[in-house]
């Protein structure tokens, strides 16, 4: 014991640690800082996850565009582990985006960015960031064909910047195509410079940490006065405060093991994500799709106007950021409760729920045709019973022709027009004539595709698509429930 | 760390007992040394980021020019028809593997007129594919759909699909490519 002592004071005597980590670990933070603290610890431990995952993954992942994929199956397939050191990096990854988000979320409507804390948020505003760059360009890592086209997805948006567009991709991509040079570029960033400015961050938002104090639950009428907040914070930490450890860690502590033996368990139990098909962009019977955490982006693009969809991809991602890193500064004092600042609950209630709602559209994009719906969809059987030759024959012509690749029947085929299984009480024989002709409403015109013979048979077809002892649309003419004409509108 | 620590060195703090108290050519030597360094380091750090930052904004600056590409003999386009064509990209480098390959639609409207048209969709680029009996091409990502002239049908896309220029040397068929297709050549 002695001897241990003894070389304690030895290394402290040349380092000064303890005298330096003392005061981080027992500092004193607010007696009611309970469970809404923990999801910062949380991001934080799986950060660390990712770092350790990360470095062990290099040691065996080929950042090269001809050999990517293959060392991926190879770590997957051939290295003791491999394949639960990917699965740790990938679910580890989603977790930390998670856990940030809900660390904002609760800072946010806790208030804890009014003075002194304008700058804790701002540097979690460039952790936020960093870690989404970090999400994007894992993503490229894996170098399947989702990582392929998702990089046309990133080329594309650059693309649309005015004047320099063409400068941007090529900055982007390492050149005029996604390439050698595009992995190599991102697996620089994913390892070396994103990393590195991840923890120079985190260090200086822990500095911040220690400086300005955790902060207090928000009580309703608590108001922050940044002339006198901080003698009377400090005051209160002084009389009142409970040491850092253990009165607050230990709640950290616990949630972290819940949540590492969870994201554990889910990485055993569902194992790693793809890679996915191999990067060849000559296979192009395939349907991309972005991780998770760009899933709702995925989901806005597909929605947005076509007229105004350049301007808003390309302001809309600066403006969110410009408004992020405004938030201190368009209110640093006053009521941090959420009772009463219900408007800023709203705001936060409405992004959650716009994230949430985008994200399961984009997860089930109904705006997708359904590319082989054509070929591997039966026909209902109550479609056909019944019918004379040529409605059978508009059956087929229906399949044929890819109409159910958009288009539903009991159930079944694509969302990107309007389910059929009752058209012919909304459109009569004239006006389905016109529809598949024309198109509109967002539809192809199928005139230059289908014969007479054709046409005639695909609409005798549709007109038989109606309940029993409902009557068919039987107005000629009649204006239709589609909008008309505007090629634009969806 | 205390705080009377972080004064010393300064050699002007006076806290330093073994240290001479400054002298003025001492201290006029010691700006002088400051300033020819702080030049000397600019200097040397403005040579370094001349190669550093021309390295790294290389690809943006090069002028991306095509090049002519042989897409095959003419026969294995049959006219009226729609065919899947692929072809190496003529300016891909050593580690680029197979995504230095390139997929593109060939239309043939009759023997000496051809379209060909960059697999990459108008709106943000996923791969379209060409269904043959509907004379349409579909986009998985976001649902664009263009007419068998590349013309926009329906969906998503601010435009029709992008273009190779094309030629016809002897009995081949030749295409201008090299880059991915992007919005700028629309204009």
């Amino acid at each position: 014991m002695n001897f241990a002592k003894a070389t304690m004071r030895w290394i402290e005597e040349r380092t000064g640690v303890v005298a330096f980590v003392a005061p981080l670990l027992f500092h004193h933070v607010p007696r009611n800082a309970k469970w809404w603290y923990v999801f910062g610890s949380a991001t934080l431990m799986f950060f660390t996850i990712q770092l350790v995952t990360g470095v062990c993954l290099a040691t065996v992942y080929a950042p090269s565009a001809a050999q990517a994929w293959e060392s991926l199956n190879y770590i997957d397939q051939g290295v003791p582990m491999g394949w639960m050191l990917r699965a740790l990096h990938g679910w580890s990854s989603n977790a930390m985006v998670v856990m940030m988000a809900i660390h904002m979320v609760q800072v946010f409507l806790h208030a804890s960015y009014k003075y002194p804390r304008e700058l804790n948020w701002i540097t979690g505003v460039f952790l936020l960031l960093t870690t989404l760059a970090l999400a994007f360009t894992g993503q490229v890592m894996r170098w399947d064909q989702d990582a392929y086209w998702g990089l046309g997805i990133g080329a594309a948006i650059a693309d649309r910047i005015p004047l320099v567009g063409d400068q941007v991709r090529a900055l982007l991509l390492g050149g005029p195509i996604i390439g050698g040079e595009t992995l190599n570029r991102f697996f620089a960033l994913h390892v070396f410079v994103l990393p590195g400015a991840a923890i120079a961050l985190v260090g200086l938002h822990m500095v911040l940490i220690i400086k300005n104090g955790i902060s207090e639950m928000p009580k309703p009428g608590a108001i922050v006065v940044p002339s006198t907040y901080r003698r009377e914070f400090e005051e209160r930490m002084r009389t009142d405060g409970v040491p850092f450890v253990p009165d607050a860690a230990q709640r950290d502590m616990v949630f972290c093991g819940v949540c590492l033996i969870a994201i554990v368990a889910l990485a055993a139990v569902f194992g790693p994500f793809g890679p996915g098909g191999m990067p060849d962009p000559t296979l192009i019977n395939t349907n991309p799709r972005p991780d998770y955490p760009f899933m709702w982006l995925f989901g806005a693009v597909s929605l947005l106007p076509p007229a105004s969809e350049t301007a808003i991809m390309l302001i809309a991602p600066a403006a969110g950021v410009v408004i992020l890193l405004a938030i201190p500064f368009l209110s640093n004092s006053g009521e941090r409760a959420p009772s009463r600042r219900p408007a800023m609950v709203l705001i936060a209630l409405l992004t959650v729920m716009a994230i949430v709602a985008l994200t399961w559209e984009g997860t089930t994009s109904p705006w997708s045709p359904v590319m082989d719906g054509w070929s591997s969809l039966p026909t209902p059987a109550k479609f056909t019973q019944g019918r004379t030759p040529l409605e059978m024959q508009g059956a087929v012509v229906f399949q044929y022709a890819q109409c159910r690749n958009c288009h539903e029947l009991d159930g079944h085929g694509g969302k990107r027009g309007p389910a059929l299984d009752e058209i012919a009480t909304r459109l009569s024989y004239d006006q389905l004539v016109r529809q598949v002709q024309q198109g509109g409403g967002n539809m192809p015109a199928y005139g230059k595709n289908l014969d007479s013979a054709q046409t005639a048979a695909v609409v005798a077809f549709l007109a038989t698509l109606h309940p029993d002892n409902e009557p068919d649309a039987l107005i000629p003419g009649a204006q239709l429930p589609l909008p008309v004409g505007d090629a634009t509108a969806r | 760390m205390t705080a009377q620590g972080n004064q010393c060195g300064c050699g002007g703090c006076g806290c330093g007992a073994t240290k001479p108290p400054s002298s003025a050519p001492a201290d006029a030597r010691r700006g002088f040394m400051f300033k020819l360094g702080a030049g000397l380091l600019g200097i040397g750090g403005v040579l370094t980021s001349i190669p550093i930052v021309g390295y790294l904004v290389g690809p943006a600056t090069k002028r991306s020019s095509n090049l002519w590409v042989d897409l095959g003999e003419l026969s294995t386009f049959p006219s009226g028809q729609t065919r899947f064509a692929t072809f190496l990209n003529p300016i891909r480098q050593p580690t680029d593997g197979d995504s230095a390959k390139t997929a593109c639609w060939v239309r043939c409207i009759d023997a000496t007129h051809f379209q060909v048209f960059a697999i990459n969709c108008a709106h943000l680029g996923c791969p379209v594919r060409w269904f043959e009996q509907s004379k349409l091409f579909m986009c998985p990502c976001h649902g664009g759909v263009y007419y068998q002239d590349g013309s926009r049908a329906a969906g998503p896309p601010p435009r029709g699909l992008f273009e190779y220029a094309w030629k016809v040397q002897g009995t081949r068929l030749l295409i201008d490519a090299g880059r991915l297709p992007g919005l700028e050549e629309s204009t």
